[in-house]
């Protein structure tokens, strides 16, 4: 579904690059975590999949479902099926939560040449999505995000996953400020949209969120490069040893390069 | 949004003002200038008596002693006032079609092009009576009868200068004195038509009263003159909307609304201002001097509510004069500007009774090179005790060479008076505008809803059928303002 191939990326008009040759492939049905320290670019790529323009990609190609995703916008990528839950979600004063992801959905259903929602049946199933995540109906109402909990912010961002339904959802740092109940819930609410039509892909920083959210893949990355790949149980060793055993493989691979 | 197809396709056109055409119909226009000639031949064409014509010529002698203001902070070329036309009425005029079927049925079609239910029949099915003022002469007023039965009087100010003298001669003037500022002074002398209403004792008018001003022949001012009386104890709800043709040359616009809401009686009055706002570069566009202030007397309200997308300069302070005690005054404003357009708009709220209380909420976007200062005054008057005031002035900026000021005088003489201001100043967030894109809504959606979510509180004091023709409007002005 997914094909990264020798990704480079850096911030528009900066010159460090940040993804230096990166690659990876997710097939539909698979929940990959791609794990890795700060600053190692996780989020960068989970931005340069979405289409943030803040991000320009200077080498190297993606492919989903076929199709060069890079020649999209940000917009047609979603309607396309790409979605991304958000690290810090961003408050939209003044717009209704429903109202916003009505829009947003009838925006995807028009792009696909679909028949748009009536407000009652798009409510009927913002309802039954919002159970899956236990939101409470009233956040609903209240302006997109705004004056929100980061727990309430992060299970806001898997209820609109559940009723967008995407074929590619990119999570970005989901499980950052969360207590571990609020984890539980978002991660169950993840796990039930796990689906064999539709990819996942799990950004952290910690091992903790696997624990719930159980990857058929891992992949380690470090400063740009996927250096390691494996199955859960490389997660739960990177935990025992911490990051620096992989920089320690990655500078003695480096070396024995040389 | 539901709106999402037609605003595309406006927008396919570009950046296109949606009400640019005009409309080819024979016309008689005075000859450019002014002088007091002009203004006995338009009291003459209007079959004024004689008070009216002598109102008019004093007005005029008293406009050639002022100067015009320079103090707001809009830029724009010196006007020439003897190179405008003074009036301008589609022929046929002189009497006024007394029902649809005697107007000219091309102005029938720009009414229809405009979207105003005009026919009958829709008008039936709706809950609006519309008063359509075309250039300078009102054209036709629907729904009279069943106004008629409650005693509400709804008609253009000639007619209601013939037909209720009484009423004209008692609050013509009564809240904008002839002698009141330059472009207000300048409409006493030519003002050409209008709207006039007057809601009796206890009545509550149960329709949205509404003019639609247009704009139409070239190098002509339109000053329109709308006096509103709502006696005691009774209510009503007016709106207005404009729009203009485009012309490379400016047109000048200089309106005076009076309200006059007695003991007890509510007046709400809306604005959804379109005129041209000129091209992209500040070519052509209306501007748009408008003065429009209300007074209210013991326990009254009175609710400004304005929507401002259009104009070249807008320059308008809607107020109210809280005589009474225990009145109410409000001003809830959305103004955009993009291009070159420069509006300073605000209000003014003047509490002279007891227990007084007003409300300002104040919306400012600015787009492109737009300008968009609020001005306001909050004055309490020293017999003005337990006065209260709330002021909440936010500015949207999008992109980064427009400018949003914000001039606020408060003048309390009462210690019993509590003023408050809130102030805010935003720009619209790329990681906003790239939430709504990751969620699947183009640019151009994005920035109606953010703008749209961001003017909520003004947007929800209009009427239903309205606010979501300024929620498009909205959209359609800020078009092609990101990226």
């Amino acid at each position: 579904m997914l094909e990264i191939r020798n990704l480079h990326a850096r911030i528009a008009d900066e010159d460090a690059e940040i993804l230096k040759g990166l690659s990876l492939s997710v097939k539909a049905g698979e929940v990959h975590a791609i794990m890795g320290p700060n600053g190692s670019g996780k989020s960068t790529l989970a931005r340069v999949i979405a289409g943030d323009e803040a991000y320009e990609v200077t080498d190297g190609s993606i492919e989903f479902g076929g199709n060069d995703l890079l020649e999209k916008e940000a917009d047609e990528r979603a309607q396309d099926g790409v979605f991304l839950a958000f690290q810090y979600p961003v408050e939209i004063p003044g717009v209704s939560n429903t109202y916003f992801l009505k829009e947003a959905l009838n925006s995807i259903r028009r792009a696909r040449g679909e028949e748009e929602l009536s407000a009652s049946d798009f409510l009927k199933l913002a309802r039954e999505k919002a159970k899956l995540v236990e939101l409470d109906e009233a956040l609903m109402k209240r302006s997109v995000n705004v004056g929100f909990s980061g727990g309430e912010k992060k299970r806001n961002e898997i209820f609109q996953m559940a009723v967008l339904d995407p074929k590619l959802a990119v999570l970005d740092e989901t499980d950052s400020g969360l207590d571990i109940d609020a984890l539980r819930i978002v991660a169950n609410g993840v796990n039930k949209l796990r689906d064999q039509n539709r990819a996942i892909i799990v950004v952290t920083h910690y091992q903790r969120l696997l624990n719930y959210i159980v990857p058929d893949q891992v992949h380690v990355l470090v400063d740009g490069r996927i250096v390691k790949s494996g199955d859960k149980s490389l997660a739960e060793h990177l935990e025992e040893v911490g990051y620096a055993w992989v920089d320690g493989e990655l500078k003695s691979a480096q070396t024995a390069g040389v | 949004m539901p709106t999402t197809a037609e605003t595309i396709e406006q927008l396919s056109t570009g950046r296109d003002y949606k009400y640019g055409w005009s409309t080819d119909i024979e016309a008689e226009t005075a000859p450019p200038g002014l002088d007091e000639g002009i203004v006995r031949f338009i009291s003459g064409k209007k079959n004024e008596p004689e008070w009216m014509t002598e109102w008019r010529l004093k007005a005029y002698r008293h406009w050639l002693t002022m100067q015009e203001p320079v103090w707001p902070k809009v830029d724009y070329p010196p006007i020439d006032y003897q190179k405008v036309s003074y009036y301008s009425a589609p022929k046929k005029a002189g009497e006024g079609p007394r029902s649809l079927d005697e107007v000219d049925p091309k102005l029938l079609e720009t009414y229809e092009k405009l979207g105003i239910p005009l026919s009958e029949q829709k008008i039936l099915a709706g809950v609006v009576a519309v008063d359509a003022v075309f250039d300078s002469v009102s054209v036709a007023t629907t729904f009279k009868g069943k106004l008629n039965e409650l005693g509400i009087i709804f008609c253009s100010i000639s007619e209601a200068i013939r037909e209720h003298p009484e009423l004209v001669k008692k609050y013509l003037g009564s809240v904008v004195p002839y002698t009141d500022n330059y472009f207000a002074t300048l409409n006493s002398a030519v003002f050409s038509d209008g709207s006039f209403v007057y809601v009796p004792k206890g009545v509550r008018c149960p329709m949205e009263l509404s003019t639609y001003f247009r704009i139409n022949a070239e190098n002509t001012g339109q000053f329109e003159r709308t006096l509103i009386v709502a006696d005691e104890g009774s209510y009503v709800s007016y709106l207005e909307g404009c729009t203009a043709p485009m012309r490379d040359e400016n047109q000048l616009h200089a309106a005076v609304v009076e309200l006059v809401a007695l003991k007890g009686a509510e007046i709400k009055y809306s604005t959804v201002q379109n005129w041209y706002p000129g091209d992209e570069n500040g070519k052509g566009g209306i501007y748009n001097f408008v003065t429009k202030r209300g007074i209210c007397e013991e326990d009254a309200k009175i609710s400004w509510t304005q929507v401002e997308t259009g104009s070249a300069i807008t320059w308008k302070y809607p107020s109210c004069i809280l005589k009474g005690d225990n009145s109410i005054g409000e001003f809830y404003s959305v103004a955009v500007t993009n291009g070159a357009q420069q509006a300073d708009t605000g209000t003014k709220m003047v509490h002279i009774g007891k227990n007084t209380t007003s409300t300002i909420i104040s919306k400012g976007i600015s787009a492109g090179r737009g300008q968009n200062s609020y001005r306001g005054l909050v004055q309490v008057n020293k017999r003005a005790k337990n006065s209260r005031n709330y002021t909440q002035c936010d500015s949207m900026l999008i992109g980064n060479k427009c400018g949003a000021h914000t001039f606020p005088y408060i003048d309390v003489r009462n210690n019993s008076a509590q003023v408050e201001h809130e102030a805010t100043t935003t720009k619209i967030g790329e990681d906003q505008i790239f939430y709504c894109n990751q969620r699947g809504l183009s640019e151009e959606d994005a920035v109606s809803l953010i703008v749209n979510g961001f003017c909520k509180e003004v947007l929800a004091e209009l009427p239903m059928e309205f606010a979501v023709e300024a929620q498009k409007l909205l959209g359609i002005s800020l078009e092609g303002s990101v990226g």
